[in-house]
C-alpha cells in the first residue's frame, strides 16, 4: 500500500531522513516511532505531500508522492504534528469547509461531517470556535478532519500528544477503530503506545531505520533469544541436567550461594521451556525457588536501538 | 486549475474577513476618509467632484491592501494550517488564487460604497457620468494589481508586520514612482512613467481604455500571483 524506498531528505546541511526504506501494508496499524527530532514528522510529511524528499521515493498504490501528488493526497487523511486548526472557526464550519476542500459531494457534506462528529464525540463542542477548545477537543477535531472523507490511509503525527491520559484511552481506542479498515499510519514516542495499538513498529533514529518489524519482533529484538531466569536449590551442579533439555542453548550460572543457583537459561525466540525445567526439577529433587520469563522491557530496547545507532 | 478548488478558500476567506472585526473596520475607516475629503471640498470650496478624492485614494489603498492581505498567506504559515491547505487536493495556485480573490472583494465592496460620493456629486451638478465610470473600472484595475503585491507580500513571511511593510513598500513605490521623472534622464522617464501604477491609473480614469494599461495591471497581477504560489513550495 505504502511504499518507501532509499528516502532521504536534506534541511541545509542536516540530513534529517536518511536512506530509509519500509513497507505498509493495506490495513496494517504501523507505529513510527524514535526520539524526538529523528526525522518522523519529515517522513511523514513526505508521505503527505507536503515535503519533496531530497532523493528515494514514496509510492502510495504504485504511484509516486511527486508526480501524482494531487492523486494521493485524495486518498490520505493527515492529522499533522499539533493538530493545526483555524482558531476562528466553529467545529462545524471547519469540517465542513474540509469536506469541501476534500470535494465530498454537496449531497453527503452533512452526513459525513455528522459521522465524523459522532465518531471523534465532539457532539458537546460544535458551536465553540476551535481556538477556545481543551487540548483535547482540538486533536479530536483534528482526527475528525482527517477522517472526513473517508480515506484509505491515514497519517497521524502524535495523535496523542497532549491529553490526559482518559483521553489517551479513548484516542487509542479510536485509531484500532479505524484501523479495522484503513492503513493507519502514526508516529509518537511514547513506547506504551506501540504496545497499545500497533501491528508493526518501525523505530527510527537520527534520521535511520534501526529497527523494522512486528512487536514481538521488537522485545525480542536484542538477543533473539527466549530468556528464563531460575533460582533453585540443589545438591548437585543442575547446569548439565538443565542444558540436556531440548531446546536449552545455554545455561549460564548467575550467582552461586552455598546450594542455591542462580540461572539463566536461554532458548531460542518462541520457545517456552518452563515446562521442562520444572520436570527436571522434580526429576532431580531440585528444589524451584523462583522461576520467569524474562521479558525484555520496550524501554530497554528503545534505548538501545536508538543510543548505539547515533 | 479548477475553480471548483478556488470556490472554499474563497469563501472561507470572505467569511473570515466578515465573521471578524477587519472588513468593518477597514471598510469603516475607508470611507471615512474618503468622506472627509469628499466633503471638505464639497462645503468649504463648494466643488461636488470626485477628481480631488481619487488622488486622495491612490494614497489610502498603499495602506489599506497591506492592510487586508497582510495576514491571508503569512498567518497559514505561522498558525501551521498551511500544512493542511499544503496536504489536501489541491494546487498551491488555487490557494493564493481564492485569498486573492477574497481581498479583493472585500476592496471592491469598499469602493461599492464610495458609490454615494458618486450619486452626491451627480445630483448636485451635471458630472459626466462616462469620466466617473472610468474612475471606478480605474480604481478597480488599480486595486487587483495592488490586492496581487499584498498577496505575494504575506507569500513571503509568516509574519503580518513583515508583510504589510513589505507590501505597503512595493505599493508606496509603484504609486509614486513617477514623482522621480523630472529627475531622469529622459531616456528612463517613459520606462519610470510605465511603471507607474498612478499614471495608468490617470490614463484609464480619463476615460481611455487603453490595451497597455490593462497590460500592466494584468501583468502585475499573473506575475505576483505567480510568484506567491511559487513562494508557498517553500513548506517550511
Amino acid at each position: 500500500m505504502i511504499e518507501v524506498r532509499d528516502l532521504s531528505k536534506r534541511f541545509g546541511t542536516t540530513l534529517a531522513v536518511n536512506n530509509v526504506s519500509f513497507d505498509i501494508k493495506g490495513g496494517e496499524i504501523l507505529g513510527f516511532l524514535g526520539p524526538n527530532g529523528a526525522g518522523k514528522t519529515t517522513t511523514m510529511r513526505i508521505i503527505t505531500c507536503f515535503l519533496q524528499p531530497t532523493s528515494g521515493r514514496v509510492e502510495i498504490d504504485g504511484k509516486d508522492v511527486q508526480t501524482h501528488s494531487l492523486e494521493v493526497r485524495r486518498q490520505i487523511g493527515y492529522l499533522p504534528e499539533s493538530a493545526p486548526t483555524y482558531n476562528d472557526m466553529n467545529v462545524v464550519d471547519y469540517l465542513m469547509f474540509v469536506a469541501e476542500m476534500r470535494r465530498v459531494p454537496s449531497a453527503e457534506r452533512k452526513r459525513k461531517v455528522r459521522r465524523a462528529i459522532d465518531v471523534c464525540s465532539l457532539g458537546d463542542v460544535l458551536q465553540k470556535n476551535v481556538g477556545q477548545l481543551s487540548s483535547g477537543y482540538r486533536q479530536r477535531t483534528g482526527l475528525a478532519q482527517a477522517i472526513l472523507h473517508d480515506p484509505q490511509i491515514l497519517v497521524l503525527d502524535e495523535p496523542t500528544r497532549g491529553l490526559d491520559p482518559n483521553q489517551i484511552v479513548e484516542i487509542r481506542s479510536l485509531i484500532r477503530e479505524l484501523g479495522r479498515e484503513k492503513t493507519v499510519v502514526f508516529s509518537t514516542h511514547i513506547l506504551s503506545e506501540v504496545e497499545a495499538m500497533c501491528d508493526r513498529v518501525v523505530i527510527i533514529s537520527s534520521g535511520q531505520k534501526v529497527f523494522d518489524g512486528s512487536k514481538q519482533d521488537l522485545q525480542y529484538g536484542l538477543s533473539g533469544k527466549d530468556r528464563v531466569q531460575v533460582e533453585l536449590r540443589a545438591t548437585s551442579d543442575p547446569v548439565a541436567a538443565l542444558r540436556a533439555i531440548p531446546g536449552v542453548e545455554s545455561v549460564q550460572v548467575v550467582t552461586k550461594n552455598e546450594a542455591v543457583f542462580k540461572l539463566s537459561i536461554e532458548a531460542p525466540r518462541g520457545k517456552d521451556v518452563r515446562e521442562q525445567i520444572f520436570a527436571a526439577a522434580v526429576q532431580n529433587h531440585w528444589v524451584l525457588l523462583e522461576m520467569r520469563r524474562e521479558s525484555v522491557s520496550f524501554e530497554d530496547v528503545f534505548r538501545e536501538l536508538t543510543t548505539s545507532a547515533a | 486549475m479548477t475553480f471548483s478548488n478556488v470556490l472554499p478558500i474563497y469563501k472561507k476567506e470572505l467569511r473570515g474577513y466578515f465573521t471578524s472585526p477587519v472588513a468593518y473596520i477597514v471598510l469603516t475607516v475607508f470611507l471615512l476618509i474618503c468622506g472627509w475629503f469628499f466633503s471638505a471640498r464639497l462645503f468649504v470650496e463648494g466643488e461636488a467632484s470626485l477628481r480631488s478624492v481619487f488622488p486622495t485614494v491612490l494614497f489610502l489603498l498603499t495602506l489599506f491592501v497591506p492592510a487586508i492581505t497582510m495576514g491571508l498567506l503569512s498567518e497559514e504559515r505561522k498558525s501551521g494550517t498551511f500544512e493542511l491547505l499544503a496536504t489536501m487536493p489541491i494546487e498551491d495556485i488555487e490557494i493564493v488564487l481564492g485569498k486573492y480573490l477574497a481581498a479583493l472583494t472585500l476592496l471592491v465592496t469598499a469602493f461599492f460604497f464610495t458609490l454615494t460620493y458618486a450619486i452626491t456629486v451627480k445630483s448636485l451638478g451635471d458630472a459626466d457620468v462616462g469620466v466617473m465610470f472610468a474612475g471606478y473600472v480605474g480604481l478597480v484595475l488599480l486595486g487587483a494589481g495592488q490586492v496581487a503585491i499584498g498577496v505575494l507580500a504575506s507569500s513571503l513571511t509568516e509574519n503580518q508586520v513583515v508583510a504589510f511593510i513589505v507590501s505597503f513598500l512595493m505599493l508606496f513605490i509603484l504609486s509614486f514612482v513617477d514623482v522621480v521623472l523630472p529627475h531622469v534622464p529622459a531616456a528612463f522617464a517613459s520606462v519610470f512613467e510605465y511603471l507607474s501604477a498612478t499614471y495608468h491609473f490617470t490614463n484609464i480614469s480619463r476615460g481611455v481604455l487603453d490595451t497597455r494599461d490593462l497590460v500592466y495591471y494584468a501583468s502585475i497581477v499573473v506575475l505576483s500571483l505567480y510568484l506567491a504560489a511559487r513562494a508557498l513550495q517553500r513548506r517550511i
